[in-house]
This record gives C-alpha cells, sequence and structure tokens, in this order.
C-alpha cells in the first residue's frame, strides 16, 4: 500500500503544484537558462523551479551532495510527511530504502574532474567518494531518517523507478513494514547535457511547446528534465493498524523484461513486461482504465509502444497519456514521477492530458488523452517504463 | 514458488593476478598478491600511486573491435567473466528460453574511467566548462549510465528476462546476486548471469579517495601494501576486476546434472543509518545482516566453517566487522579461519564482492581457506583467526561472506556446498 507522495519536479515542487499543472495540461519546458546552452543543438529542458537546496536539506549536506540528491531528499522527507510515518515508530530493521539512480551527481562529478584536470589531484574535494556514485541518494535518505532495513539502487535508465517499487514490494513481502521508494535525476549541467545528446534521442527543436510530441507525425526525440517522485510503500495491514491517513493505491502488479539484442529477429519484449504485470494483479486488460505510456518520441520506440498497446488492450482501446510531456524525461526520476501522477489520477477519477502532440499519428491506434483531462472511473492503472538499452518495465497500480 | 533454492554453476573471473577463474584460484591459494604501481595512467602527483590491476586485453580476450571500443574496461570484464561462467557452467545459451534469464550486475562506480576521459578530450582537459559537444562519442551516453553494462551481459547470452544494473556502493557484488537470487526464488526465471564489475582505476576516483585518505600511500612497498587486519595497515589499496556468475534454479541444475560449486542459501542486508563513510565500532548492523542470512540459510553460527571478510584493510573497517563476527558467532568467531583475500586483489569497489563469492565457491570446492596475505602483526583489537600468510585445508559446508561499503551498507551471503 502507498501511503506517502513527495514530488520535485519542473511541474512543481509539492504533489498538489504538480497534479494541478498536469492537470490543466500546463507544461513546465523552457529554454535551458542554467548555463549557456546556445552552442547545443539542445535548447529545451524541464527544469525544477526555484529549488533552494537549503529550504529543503540540512546544511551541512548541501555542499556534500549533488542537485540529484538534493531533490531526492527534498521529495523523500516530503513522502514521509505525506505518509505521517514516523521511522522511530518502526522496528528498528524493518524500515528500508530502494531508489532508482540514472546517472549519479553529474554536475558534481564535472566539477570535480574539472578541478582535477585543470588544477591537480589535490584540488579534488573530500565529497566527490560520496557525492558522485550512484548510491549516494539511497545512503543519505538512509541516515537522514535513521532507515536500517535493507537499502538499494537499480539503474535501468527511464524504467528504474518502476524496477525500484517492484523491489520495494518484494521487500515488503520479505517482512519489512515500510520502504521509501523513488528517483530523482539532474543531469543539465553541460557535460550532462551532451552527453545525452549523444544517445542521438534529444529531441532539438527550439518551441518548447512542440519540443517533446510522442506518437505524433512530427515526433523527433525528447527533451531532458530534472527532479522525480519518492513514495512511502507499506506492509497494508501495518498501514491500516496505525490507521494512515492515505491509502492512494496498491502495487498490484510488476514485471519486468528485456529486449532482443540488436539485429535479433524476436519481437521487443515490451508487450510481455505488460502482460506480465496484468497476470502478477490477476487482472484482464479491460480491466485497466489509463495507461501512463513511456512515450520515448523516437518513432521506432513509438511504434513498439502503441503496437504493443494496442494487441494487448485493442486499437483505440484504453485512454493513453504522458504527462511526462510537460516535465521532459527524468531518468531516474521519470517512472517515479509517473508512478505518482497515475496514483494521483486513480484517486480523483481523471487522466490528465498529454501536452505537445498536434498531429497524433493515425496508424498508431491510440486513444491518446490530449490536452484536457478525461473522467474516467479508475479501478486500476498501468505505468509503463523503458530505459536505453533495452529495458521494460510494467507496473499495476489499483485503488 | 516458495522452496526454489538457487545454485552456483559457473564461475567467471576477471582479476589482478591473471584472467579466469583458474590464475585467480591459483594466486589465492599461494598467497601472492596482485599489488604495484600504478601502470594505466601517469600517477605522479597523487597520494596513492599503488593499486591491483588487471593484465587485461579486451581483445587477446575475445571481444570484438568493436565491442572493446563501445564498451568501458568494466563492461569489458563483465562480458569477458560472463562469457567464462556460461562455458564453465556447459549451458548453451541455445537451449534456453530467452525470457527464463535474468541478469543482474553490480557495480559501484560504473563507467568512470571511459566518462572522464570523455570529459578530458570535450572540455579540453578541463578548460571548457561548456563542453565541445562535436567532439562527443557515440557512446558517450552509454557511459553516463551504467545500466549499459547490465545491456552488454544480457546480449552476451540473449537474456530477456528481468535486468537489472545493482548500484550499492562496495557491497554491489554480494547485493547484484542476491537480487538475481530473489528473482528465481519467486519464479521470474529459471537461470540467471549474476555477478559485479568496476574499473575505477583512473585518475578521478584515485584522487577521490586520495581526498579522504582512505588508501594506503605505502608505495614504497606496494606489493605488501594491502595489510587487512595487521598493525600495521594504512588503507585499501584500489583494485579492478570482475566475477561474473551462472546461477540456476536447482531442479533446472539437477535435470541437466551441472556441476554444482555451492547453493546460495542465505542473504540479508542492513544499514548503520550512521554516517556515509564511518563505522561505529560495534558492528551492530553488520551483525544483524549476519544473523539474519544465516537464519535465511538455515544454519546456526556454529556451522560457519570459513568467513571471507569484507576486511579493506582501513583501520576502522577491520575492528568494526571484527566486532559483529563476534556479536554473531559468540566463542564460535575465535575458531572460525576467515581471510582477506583484498590483501591480494585489493579492493575492487562494486566489483570486489562477487570476486570473493568466486573465493567462497572455489574454496568450496577445494576445500581450502585462502589466506589472508601481509599479516605479520596482528592488531590486538583484531584478535581472531585471519588466517595470516598460508592457505589452510579444512573441511568446508558453510562459508560467509559480508561486505560493507560507504552509506553504511552491510550485507552478507551464505553459501553451502562440499562434498556430500
Amino acid at each position: 500500500m502507498i501511503t506517502g507522495l513527495g514530488v520535485m519536479a519542473p511541474t512543481g515542487r509539492t504533489v498538489a503544484a504538480h497534479w494541478s499543472a498536469v492537470l490543466a495540461g500546463r507544461s513546465a519546458l523552457t529554454t535551458i537558462s542554467q548555463f549557456d546552452a546556445s552552442g547545443y543543438p539542445v535548447r529545451v529542458a524541464g527544469t525544477v523551479p526555484g529549488f533552494e537546496p537549503r529550504s529543503h536539506v540540512p546544511g551541512r549536506v548541501v555542499p556534500q551532495t549533488d542537485r540529484w540528491t538534493h531533490l531526492g531528499l527534498a521529495a523523500a522527507a516530503q513522502a514521509l510527511d505525506d505518509a505521517a510515518l514516523d521511522p522511530a515508530t518502526v522496528p528498528e530493521y524493518e524500515m528500508g530504502v530502494t531508489t532508482a539512480s540514472s546517472s549519479g551527481g553529474t554536475e558534481f562529478g564535472q566539477r570535480e574532474i574539472e578541478a582535477l584536470w585543470r588544477d591537480g589531484p589535490s584540488h579534488v574535494g573530500a565529497y566527490q567518494s560520496i557525492a558522485w556514485f550512484y548510491a549516494a541518494t539511497t545512503g543519505q535518505i538512509s541516515i537522514r531518517h535513521g532507515l536500517r532495513g535493507p537499502c538499494g539502487v537499480l539503474v535501468t535508465e527511464q524504467a528504474g523507478g518502476l524496477d525500484a517499487i517492484g523491489q520495494a514490494r518484494r521487500l515488503i513481502r520479505s517482512g519489512l513494514r515500510a520502504v521509501v521508494t523513488g528517483g530523482t535525476d539532474a543531469s543539465l549541467c553541460p557535460y550532462g547535457v551532451v552527453a545525452q545528446l549523444s544517445s542521438g534521442r534529444l529531441s532539438t527543436a527550439t518551441d518548447p511547446s512542440r519540443a517533446y510530441a510522442p506518437f505524433d507525425a512530427y515526433a523527433a526525440g525528447h527533451v531532458p528534465g530534472e527532479g522525480g517522485g519518492m513514495l512511502i510503500v507499506e506492509e497494508a495491514q501495518a498501514a491500516a493498524e496505525r490507521g494512515a491517513a492515505h491509502r492512494y493505491g496498491a502495487v498490484a502488479g510488476y514485471a519486468a523484461t528485456f529486449d532482443p539484442p540488436p539485429g535479433s529477429t524476436r519481437p521487443p519484449a515490451l508487450g510481455r513486461a505488460i502482460r506480465g504485470a496484468l497476470a502478477d494483479a490477476g487482472l484482464a486488460p479491460d480491466q485497466v482504465g489509463a495507461v501512463f505510456a513511456d512515450a520515448a518520441a523516437v518513432p521506432e520506440l513509438d511504434r513498439q509502444e502503441a503496437e504493443a498497446i494496442a494487441e494487448i488492450f485493442g486499437p483505440y482501446g484504453v485512454p493513453v497519456t504522458a504527462p511526462k510531456t510537460m516535465t521532459g524525461r527524468l531518468y531516474a526520476g521519470g517512472a517515479s514521477l509517473d508512478l505518482v501522477t497515475a496514483l494521483m489520477a486513480l484517486r480523483e477519477g481523471v487522466v490528465p492530458p498529454t501536452s505537445g502532440v498536434r498531429c497524433p499519428v493515425d496508424e498508431l491506434r491510440l486513444d491518446l488523452v490530449r490536452d484536457s483531462p478525461r473522467q474516467v472511473a479508475l479501478e486500476h492503472v498501468l505505468v509503463v517504463g523503458r530505459g536505453y538499452g533495452g529495458f521494460n518495465a510494467a507496473v499495476v497500480l489499483s485503488r | 514458488m516458495s522452496g526454489r533454492r538457487v545454485v552456483i554453476t559457473g564461475v567467471g573471473v576477471v582479476a589482478p593476478g591473471g584472467i579466469g577463474r583458474k590464475a585467480f584460484w591459483d594466486l589465492l591459494s599461494s598467497g601472492r598478491t596482485a599489488t604495484r604501481p600504478i601502470s594505466l595512467f601517469d600517477a605522479g602527483g597523487f597520494r596513492s600511486r599503488i593499486a591491483a590491476e588487471c593484465d587485461f586485453d579486451p581483445l587477446l580476450e575475445g571481444l570484438s573491435f568493436p565491442e572493446a571500443r563501445r564498451m568501458d574496461r568494466a563492461a569489458q570484464m563483465a562480458v569477458v567473466a560472463a562469457r567464462e561462467s556460461v562455458a564453465d557452467s556447459g549451458l548453451s545459451p541455445d537451449g534456453l528460453p530467452p525470457e527464463r534469464v535474468t541478469v543482474s550486475v553490480g557495480s559501484a562506480v560504473g563507467c568512470t574511467m571511459a566518462l572522464e576521459q570523455e570529459y578530458v578530450v570535450l572540455s579540453d582537459g578541463g578548460r571548457r566548462w561548456l563542453v565541445d559537444h562535436t567532439y562527443g562519442v557515440p557512446h558517450l551516453y552509454g557511459y553516463m549510465v551504467p545500466s549499459t553494462i547490465a545491456t552488454e551481459v544480457a546480449w552476451t547470452v540473449g537474456a530477456e528476462g528481468p535486468v537489472a544494473l545493482i548500484s550499492t556502493g562496495c557491497t554491489s557484488g554480494l547485493d547484484a546476486v542476491a537480487h538475481a537470487v530473489e528473482v528465481i526464488r519467486e519464479g521470474g526465471a529459471d537461470v540467471a548471469l549474476a555477478g559485479a564489475t568496476d574499473a575505477p582505476i583512473s585518475p578521478i576516483t584515485v584522487a577521490c579517495f586520495d581526498a579522504i585518505k582512505a588508501t594506503s600511500a605505502n608505495n614504497d612497498e606496494p606489493g605488501t601494501a594491502s595489510r587487512p587486519f595487521d598493525l600495521h595497515r594504512d588503507g585499501f589499496v584500489l583494485g579492478e576486476g570482475a566475477a561474473m556468475f551462472v546461477l540456476e534454479e536447482y531442479e533446472h541444475a539437477r535435470r541437466r546434472g551441472a556441476e554444482v560449486y555451492a547453493e546460495v542459501a542465505g542473504f540479508a542486508n542492513r544499514s548503520n543509518a550512521f554516517h556515509m563513510t564511518g563505522l561505529k565500532p560495534d558492528g551492530r548492523e553488520m551483525s544483524a545482516a549476519i544473523d539474519a542470512a544465516l537464519r535465511q540459510a538455515g544454519r546456526a553460527p556454529g556451522d560457519v566453517d570459513h568467513i571471507n571478510a569484507h576486511g579493506s584493510g582501513t583501520r576502522q573497517n577491520d575492528r568494526h566487522e571484527t566486532a559483529a563476527f563476534k556479536r554473531s558467532l559468540g566463542r564460535h568467531a575465535y575458531e572460525v579461519p576467515i581471510s582477506s583475500i583484498k590483501s591480494m586483489v585489493g579492493h575492487s569497489l562494486g566489483a570486489i564482492g562477487s570476486i570473493e563469492i568466486a573465493a567462497c565457491a572455489l574454496a568450496l570446492r577445494h576445500q581450502v581457506v585462502p589466506p589472508t596475505a601481509n599479516l605479520h602483526h596482528a592488531d590486538p583489537e583484531c584478535d581472531l583467526d585471519y588466517t595470516p600468510r598460508v592457505a589452510r585445508e579444512a573441511r568446508l559446508r558453510t562459508v560467509l561472506s559480508v561486505g560493507s561499503g560507504f552509506g553504511g551498507f552491510q550485507s552478507a551471503m551464505v553459501l553451502t556446498g562440499g562434498p556430500s
């Protein structure tokens, strides 16, 4: 059972602000302003406006950690607060942390490598060893909140948030009372953006309102973003016994698959992940009220995803949405934020829209929720995530 | 699916001192060390100038030129170790349903060697904050997201089950194997390629450990610089390498008559929630992990025949885990032969947990406990039997391996096996 949510995203620094932005179809994509990106063929990104680490993170920890960890600590504290769960009331080894990480402390790392190569080895700071590596956020959350149970970090790029919540459920089943899970990312420094450019999947469009248009005839890559979401997964009975204020939904199904190697004649494995998650939840496709798509905005990947959805749910068989068009792809934070958005949709009975799509590709046969939200009675929703290199994951959330 | 057991049926190792599991075991059982002056880059100007390096040439180890070009050294080592483990297991990848094969690879620092090298090019040696994208190699994004290491391993056998990179710092190598074991136990796969890799001997990583004085600065005696449990230890010696395993559901292995190294019988991890790098001397959370791993394995503390220690050779660590062993095993802690192979192969961060599982699997097969090299004058606070300098024959059925890492993470795994 998910009992707490936290958000640090381009669309808002609280769950309420994020939810009202996505419901209104209000995109947070803007022209990159953190650094002079005029020399790069990517101009648009989703940044978390007005995020002041010192307001969210203990002052001592701020210089010891990267922005990705600042965002993670802020979202985790918010989620614990939302759950009104005091970790001190949980038996000491029965609460853990499992986050998704994608590229670690990118900007921190760039600064330290710069110092090393420009000024010499003795100019590398003492915190590089604990700020750059992929486990920094999990470790800092564990320490800040005194969580002594199992800690983990999954790296599967944009699928990571789903694999992390799958792992959180595993831990609950093995006897834990509660797990902090989710993910964030912050790679909008020059080296981070240039590295992302090399994937060939970034949108080079300059108009923020059209730069990220999945399932669109003009789809030409995604917009990068920063931020993400954190969730508190709690053993259902324990949550009921303590009278948890929020019961947003349950992780009813989860499955992960991997695509065949390049050049293989075997089909992509995304459909098998979706079917696996449905089977795990014990549901038929027609019981799912909405699909939160991965929405790569790379034509071939969009086609694979649309085919999998149409094959399982039927052509135009289920409302499909991608609110990430308003934040950009957040990598380790992306699927976690989608989980938060999907849980709010379940609770409110409304599917938030996809923005930026004006020329949907008819052959994809998707019932894409566009521009304005759609009221739907939702009992179960599906969240899909795909990570660079072949990772597929699907999660079914149920009321 | 409860009741499904998981066994190791293939071992592949890329370690300092020689490529392949045979060279690895020869080094360990002879008590030789593979620590030496750093040759991978010019380490003049660094505080610590020694490391345990692998003499590893990807092309000689069977990678094609395009493969070697697109992969960071950590990925190359993982793929070479993965191929050796598959060959060792006798499994034919063609006979495996791809969707029943899972992959879990641990790595603490991923592709940082390539990330740093490319940065130096794009930034003109650190002089340009606005790095020049026109010089970016097409694989750069693959270096930024270390999940590509798991991708490369998955492609070696065409795995289509769950695939993940596990990155929990220095416990990654234990945690990644445990993750695959969980997936098989719950029925998500029948076969796994699991293990870990790291290639951290690059300027930025050496410099970051310099900055916190975690590594040994005993540059004049590289061959004997890694001294776990010794009074004269002064930090760990950085290493590199990979170990990969074929894990199988027990019945799957039995049906095909596979030779089994060991069963992964128990695992647990705990966190100290205390400090990113510091350890409390009482070893409480590591002890809690050991207790839970033994419980899962259905073994009593007195059943433990050998402990592969984390034994990094930092002042704090060696006392911390000595306390943890006493806390969990009581009097028996004084009777169990313990060893730290980091004395010989260094500390390869996320990889070492898997390299040590390989040592445990081989110890079970050979019924030999590897030694702790360079242990001459034990720290009075480290008063257990650390198998100093010389390997020892012993009756081994239950072996414990532990890891401790930044973030406060503590992991423990119980392996069982030996002649029935």
